[in-house]
């Protein structure tokens, strides 16, 4: 499908934020993504997976991404008028529960981007949210605002230069304090381990992963991760259609 | 559609059109169908089946590189019961011919898969994957030497009630030496080609980017390789082909034809668009409508025919 690009910025160090509208109206949840391909030409053959940030409505989204390659730099070139060819929103989402009260929503880095539709449909249905977000540094926060705009907010940084000093796992125990019926996590894998550990047996959640995708649609077993079944036989999974959000007792971290 | 005879024959195989999916890029079809209707390809090609259920390689298992990627699945299947009781059943409803790509470690798992697969009736073809590059034990040795080729295609062959395409491995020198000894060994028709064998290294972790260090390349940039293969086989070998390696588009499928492929299968490019398979068949079509070809068949070899 062609979506055409509203506009483009940067909002933090190296992560810009792309608002863009879909020729026809398409079905979302929070926690899918978008699988973009950065060029029509022959040269990036794969596309990137980015998760939906926001949803203004059925057409009009944004994703948040930070510089990492090629495929990104080739990606932030692009501005309004461009078109881009976009599949998705893919995958599941984060499940939201009638009768939650209060969830968590933890974030690192780039993990962030999806928690902000996510607190946006918990505040509609009068959930309390919780965001704990997490950066290396003060020049990489990023959508703190927005998710204040839904709830509580803390900001931890791993060298103090903004909010506390430190990583979300830090700040997890004091985050229980005021029990939450749910969390949902988003990160990169060291911070999805240790949030797992952490949380194992005293909140149940959900989990969003990252892998490498070929496809995107299911069909060439490139993005697979280790999950555990309810009888505990461990299988791999594909993070593109059977996630990216797992329930956080399923996934195991290697 | 458009006037055009697209109908080709393969092996005792009749097909309305000489588009089909490549094995590995198309799992058993289910997600597929959910993009467009699977009745409109020539044929179904489903990912390679081992004999017992393989979880496949570590992550990370895919890279990108220069107009292609890299692989290294390390066929993730859920075995061949599994694949004849729950995969191939639903197939049927789309009333297109079904080529089940098989895979080994030994000559007796494959002898073993095939003979489970004759006793199915959901298929029409085997396409026997001597060639993957991504699992230590199997696949590709079986494909590099023409004397290991022609046994197991010859075992194979004694078991298997229905017609054997044997799927060629790039990675080897002599490509015309290895279709000689497969075809003698009585091969009813060639897929070609598999991936060949190649490597990315991340720069900055100073390791290779994929868990199994080496993957298997494919896409546009391998097309070439794989257009030059197939006219030296064609010309030197008298089976029909099925020709794949970076095909994109309907003209990229022209090339293939007469290049001498009776066919073409396309992998990749499934992943660059979901509808690669009937978009490549729709700009194939209109290529023909364009240039007044009656017959797709006409182009088969044309490439390679002495004079005007
Ligand atoms: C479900 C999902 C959602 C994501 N959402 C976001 C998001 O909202 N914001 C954001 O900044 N990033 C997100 N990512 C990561 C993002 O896809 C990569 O950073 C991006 O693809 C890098 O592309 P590149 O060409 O710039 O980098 P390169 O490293 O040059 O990419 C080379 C190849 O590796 C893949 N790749 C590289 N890093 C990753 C990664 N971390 N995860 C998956 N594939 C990768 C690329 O897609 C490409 O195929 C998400 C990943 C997944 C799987
Ligand atoms: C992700 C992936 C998985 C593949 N799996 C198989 C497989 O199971 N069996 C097989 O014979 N070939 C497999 N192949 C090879 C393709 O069928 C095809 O021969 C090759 O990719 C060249 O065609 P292409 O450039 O159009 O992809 C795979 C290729 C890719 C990219
Ligand atoms: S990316 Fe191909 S199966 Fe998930």
């Amino acid at each position: 499908m062609r979506f055409r690009i509203v506009d483009q910025r940067e909002i933090a160090r190296n992560v810009f934020r792309l608002r863009m509208e879909a020729d026809r109206p398409v079905g979302w949840s929070p926690g899918q993504f978008f699988h973009i391909r950065v060029d029509d030409g022959l040269e990036h053959l794969l596309r990137r997976p980015l998760s939906l940030c926001e949803a203004e409505d059925d057409r009009r989204f944004s994703v948040v991404y930070r510089l990492v390659g090629p495929g990104t730099r080739r990606l932030a070139r692009k501005g309004p008028g461009d078109e881009l060819d976009v599949l998705g929103p893919l995958g599941r989402g984060f499940p939201l529960h009638e009768g939650d009260h209060r969830a968590l929503l933890i974030g690192g880095g780039v993990g962030v981007p999806p928690l902000v539709q996510l607190a946006r449909e918990l505040r509609k249905r009068g959930v309390s949210v919780l965001s704990l977000i997490g950066f290396r540094t003060a020049e990489d926060v990023m959508l703190a605002e927005e998710l204040a705009e839904c709830g509580s907010v803390w900001i931890l940084t791993e060298d103090g230069t903004a909010g506390r000093r430190g990583r979300v796992t830090a700040a997890l125990e004091e985050a229980l304090e005021e029990p939450p019926d749910r969390f949902y996590a988003c990160g990169p894998a060291p911070m999805l381990r240790a949030v797992q550990s952490a949380l194992a047996g005293r909140l149940p959640g959900y989990l969003s992963l990252e892998e490498r995708m070929g496809c995107g649609i299911g069909v060439c077993m490139g993005c697979v991760h280790l999950c555990r079944d309810p009888e505990g036989r461990t299988r791999y999974r594909r993070v593109c259609t059977e996630g990216p959000v797992f329930p956080a007792e399923e996934v195991v971290f290697s | 559609m458009s006037g055009v005879d697209l109908s080709v024959e393969l092996a005792g195989l009749r097909l309305k059109n000489p588009v089909m999916p490549a094995s590995g890029c198309f799992a058993f079809g289910r997600e597929m169908s959910r993009w467009y209707d699977l009745s409109r390809l020539g044929a179904i090609v489903v990912k390679a089946t081992t004999l017992e259920p393989r979880s496949g390689n570590p992550v990370p298992r895919v890279a990108e590189t220069p107009a292609g990627m890299l692989n290294a699945i390390g066929l993730q299947n859920p075995g061949v019961d599994r694949v004849i009781a729950e995969e191939l059943p639903h197939l049927r409803q789309y009333g297109v011919p079904v080529i089940v790509n098989v895979a080994g470690s030994t000559v007796e798992e494959y002898v073993e898969v095939a003979r489970r697969l004759s006793d199915s009736p959901d298929l029409e073809a085997l396409e026997l994957n001597i060639s993957c590059p991504n699992v230590k034990c199997g696949g590709m040795h079986f494909g590099t030497d023409p004397r290991t080729a022609a046994e197991v295609v010859g075992a194979v062959k004694r078991v298997s009630r229905y017609p054997v395409f044997v799927k060629l491995s790039p990675n080897v020198t002599d490509i015309v030496a290895l279709a000689r000894a497969v075809a003698d060994a009585g091969a009813d028709g060639l897929s070609m080609i598999n991936t060949l064998l190649g490597m990315r290294i991340d720069v900055e972790r100073r390791r290779p980017v994929l868990a199994t260090e080496a993957g298997g390349l494919s896409g546009p940039a391998i097309k070439p390789i794989a257009v030059r293969m197939i006219y030296e086989v064609s010309r030197a070998v008298s089976l029909p082909i099925i020709g794949m390696g970076g095909i994109v588009s309907g003209e990229d499928a022209v090339e293939f034809l007469m290049a001498g492929a009776s066919a073409v299968a396309v992998g990749t490019a499934n992943f660059v668009k979901p509808t690669a398979c009937v978009d490549v068949l729709e700009e194939l079509a209109a290529w023909c409508r364009d240039r007044g070809v009656r017959a797709v068949r006409e182009l088969v070899g044309a490439a390679g025919r002495m004079g005007p």
